[in-house]
C-alpha cells in the first residue's frame, strides 16, 4: 500500500517552491506562528504596563509630556485620605466578598454534585449571572437598590412587615458598600461553583465509598477527603477571583460612581476617575501601579498558603 | 470487620424500611432541593426583574401600592421602541458587534498559530513561552487602561473601534492560547507523525489535521472570546468618546443615565437586548462555555 501512494507525494516533496521550503523550515515556522501572539501581547500588554510604571513617576496630564517626578506621586497619595479610603475598601470588598463566593460557591458546587432531573439544565441557568455583561446586571442591581422603589424594602415593608422604612441602600456609605459586596458575590458564586464542580467530578467514588467503610461521617468525608482533594483546584480558582476582585471596576462604577462622599471608590474607580476623567495621568498611573503590590501579595498568599499541601507532600499526588 | 459494620445498617433497614424512606425523602429535600432553589431563585431574580420592569408602563413602575410589582397587569413596548427609533441604540448594537467578532477572529489566529507552535513544535523554550502568555493573563486590565490610553492616542486610534479590537486580544490571547494547548495536547501525536512520514508539510498537517480534530476547542474559545469582548467594559470607557463608537455597556451607562429622574424602563430593556446575544449565543453552547471554562482552570 505505501508503494502505491509514495510516488506522487514523493514526487511532490521533490521539487517545493522555496516559499513552502521556508515554511516547513522549522525555526521560521516557530517564529512565524509565535509573531501575532507575542507582537500583540508585547505592544498592547508588556509595553503599556512597563509605560504604567514609568508614567507613575512622572506629572503627565492629557495632553502634556510630563517630567520625571521621582516619588512624589506616591508620597502625594500616602498623605491623600482618599487613597487610603479607597485602600480601605479595597481590601474590605476583596476579603469580605471572596469568602462569601467561596462559601456559598463550594456549597452550590456541593449541591450540584449530587444525582436529581434536569441537573445540566440547572447547570446552565447557574452559569447566567456571569455570562450576562457585568454592567447590564449592575443595572439591574441598582434599579433593585433604588431607595424609593426596591423591591426588597417593598419585600419587608409591605409584605412581611419586617421594617417599617424603606432600607436606603446605596445613601449612605456602610450601606453602600455592603449593597456593593452582595453584588459582587452574587456575579461570583456561578463562577466558582462550576469551577469547582469541575473539580468535585474528578474525586474518584472509592475515596469515599472507602471512607464510608471505615464509619466515616459526612462532615469527615469532607474534611479529610473532598477538601484535601479540592485544594489544588481551590488554590487556582481563588487566585484569579482574588486577582479580579481586587481590580474590580465596572460594579462600582455603574452602581455607585465611588459615592456617597467618595465612600466605596476602589482603587480602579480611583485611578479612572484621577487619571482619564481628571486628566491627571501620572497620578492615575501611581494609583494603578499602587495595586500591583497587593496583587503580588494575595496571588502569594492564595497561591501558596492553599497549595503548600501540596508541595509539602511532593508533585506526585497531583 | 465488614461485618461488624455492615450489621447495624441491615438491622435499621429491617427494622423501620418505611419511616427510613420518608425520612431520606425529607432530608434530601431539605438538605439538596431547597437550598437549590433558594440558589436559583436568588441567581436568577435580578434577570427576571430586568425582563418585567422593561415591558411595564411607568404608572405601574412608580406605583406599588395599586399595581403589585411582580407582575405586569398592561404590558407594553414602549420602553423598547423609544429604545430603537430614539436613540443610537442600533448603532451602539452594531458597533459592539463589529468589535466582538473583530478581536475574536484576531485572538483565534493568533492564540491557534502560538498554540500550535508551543504544543507541537516543541522548539527549546517553549514551556516558558507557554508560561508567559499564561502570566500576561494574570495582568488585570484595571492597571493597564491607563498607559493604553496613551498608547492608543499615540497610534492615532483613539475614538475608533479599531482600537478595542486591537486592544480586546490581549485579555483574550492568554486564554485562548492556554485553552488550545490543552485540546491540542488531546490529538494523538501519531496523526501527525503519519502525515509527516508522508511528506506532508508542517502547515499542512496543521490545517488538514490538527485544525479539524481541535474544532471543539476552536468552538470554545471562540464563543468564550466573543462574549468576553462583548462584555468589556473599562477600555471601552476609557478609548471611546463620540456617542456613536460606544459600545451598548458604556453606552446604557454613559448616554441612558441622563438627569436625576432615570427611565428604569428604558435603561432596563437596554439592559435586556444587550444580554440577549450572549444570552442566546449561550444557550446555543452551553456545554463548550462549561467545558472551556473548567478546561481553563484545570490547565
Amino acid at each position: 500500500m505505501s508503494v502505491t501512494t509514495l510516488p506522487p507525494l514523493a514526487l511532490a516533496h521533490r521539487q517545493p517552491s522555496w516559499l513552502v521550503r521556508l515554511f516547513d523550515y522549522k525555526p521560521f515556522l516557530v517564529v512565524m506562528c509565535l509573531a501575532p501572539a507575542i507582537g500583540l501581547l508585547a505592544v498592547f500588554l508588556t509595553y503599556p504596563l512597563g509605560l504604567g510604571i514609568w508614567l507613575a513617576f512622572t506629572d503627565t496630564t492629557i495632553g502634556r509630556k510630563g517630567d520625571f517626578v521621582g516619588f512624589e506621586n506616591f508620597q502625594y497619595l500616602l498623605t491623600d485620605s482618599l487613597w487610603w479610603n479607597a485602600v480601605f475598601y479595597s481590601v474590605v470588598y476583596t476579603g469580605i466578598a471572596t469568602f462569601g463566593k467561596f462559601a456559598l460557591g463550594f456549597w452550590l458546587a456541593l449541591l450540584l454534585n449530587n444525582h436529581f432531573p434536569f441537573k445540566s439544565l440547572l447547570r446552565a441557568i447557574i452559569l447566567l449571572p456571569w455570562i450576562v455583561p457585568t454592567v447590564l446586571s449592575a443595572l439591574a442591581f441598582w434599579w433593585i437598590y433604588d431607595p424609593q422603589f426596591s423591591i426588597i424594602s417593598y419585600l419587608l415593608v409591605d409584605v412581611l412587615h419586617v421594617r417599617s422604612t424603606n432600607i436606603d441602600f446605596l445613601g449612605s456609605p456602610w450601606p453602600a458598600r455592603f449593597s456593593l459586596i452582595a453584588a459582587n458575590i452574587w456575579r461570583g458564586i456561578p463562577f466558582v461553583a462550576i469551577s469547582l464542580l469541575a473539580g468535585l467530578q474528578t474525586i474518584s467514588p472509592s475515596l469515599y465509598e472507602a471512607a464510608m467503610l471505615d464509619g466515616a461521617s459526612a462532615w469527615q468525608r469532607f474534611r479529610y477527603i473532598t477538601f484535601p482533594m479540592m485544594m489544588p483546584i481551590l488554590a487556582i480558582v481563588m487566585t484569579f477571583s482574588i486577582i479580579f476582585t481586587f481590580t474590580d471596576f465596572q460594579l462600582v462604577y455603574a452602581i455607585t460612581r465611588g459615592g456617597p462622599g467618595n465612600s466605596t471608590h476602589l482603587l480602579a474607580t480611583l485611578a479612572f476617575q484621577r487619571g482619564i476623567a481628571g486628566g491627571e495621568l501620572g497620578e492615575g498611573a501611581a494609583i494603578a501601579v499602587s495595586m500591583i503590590p497587593f496583587l503580588v501579595f494575595a496571588t502569594l498568599f492564595s497561591y501558596f498558603g492553599l497549595a503548600r499541601r501540596k508541595w509539602q507532600q511532593g508533585e506526585s499526588n497531583d | 470487620m465488614t461485618d461488624t459494620v455492615a450489621q447495624p445498617s441491615v438491622a435499621d433497614a429491617k427494622a423501620a424500611p418505611d419511616t427510613m424512606a420518608w425520612d431520606s425523602g425529607l432530608r434530601r429535600l431539605m438538605m439538596i432541593y431547597l437550598p437549590l432553589g433558594c440558589f436559583v431563585l436568588i441567581l436568577l431574580f435580578p434577570f427576571y426583574w430586568m425582563a418585567i420592569t422593561s415591558f411595564k408602563p411607568n404608572a405601574e413602575l412608580m406605583n406599588y401600592k395599586e399595581h403589585n410589582p411582580f407582575w405586569i397587569t398592561s404590558p407594553t413596548l414602549a420602553h423598547i421602541k423609544h429604545l430603537l427609533f430614539d436613540t443610537a441604540y442600533p448603532r451602539w448594537l452594531w458597533t459592539t458587534m463589529l468589535v466582538a467578532v473583530g478581536s475574536t477572529t484576531l485572538s483565534l489566529i493568533a492564540s491557534t498559530l502560538a498554540a500550535y507552535a508551543i504544543e507541537r513544535l516543541r522548539f527549546r523554550g517553549s514551556p516558558y513561552v507557554g508560561l508567559g502568555i499564561y502570566l500576561a493573563y494574570l495582568v488585570p486590565p484595571s492597571i493597564l487602561f491607563i498607559p493604553l490610553a496613551t498608547v492608543v492616542v499615540q497610534f492615532g486610534l483613539f475614538d475608533s473601534p479599531m482600537a478595542l479590537i486591537l486592544v480586546y486580544p490581549t485579555f483574550l490571547v492568554p486564554f485562548c492560547t492556554w485553552l488550545l494547548i490543552g485540546y491540542f495536547k488531546s490529538i494523538p501525536y501519531e496523526l501527525e507523525e503519519c502525515a509527516l512520514v508522508d511528506g506532508a508539510t508542517r502547515l499542512q498537517i496543521l490545517r488538514r489535521i490538527t485544525l479539524p480534530l481541535a474544532v471543539p476547542g476552536l468552538i470554545s474559545a471562540g464563543i468564550f472570546s466573543f462574549t468576553l469582548s462583548w462584555n468589556e467594559f473599562i477600555y471601552a470607557l476609557a478609548f471611546i468618546q463620540s456617542g456613536a463608537n460606544k459600545t451598548v455597556p458604556v453606552a446604557i451607562l454613559t448616554e441612558l443615565v441622563t438627569g436625576d429622574v432615570y427611565q428604569w424602563g428604558a435603561l432596563m430593556a437596554g439592559s435586556l437586548l444587550g444580554s440577549l446575544p450572549v444570552a442566546i449565543f449561550y444557550s446555543l453552547f452551553v456545554d463548550y462555555y462549561v467545558s472551556s471554562l473548567t478546561g481553563a482552570v484545570k490547565e
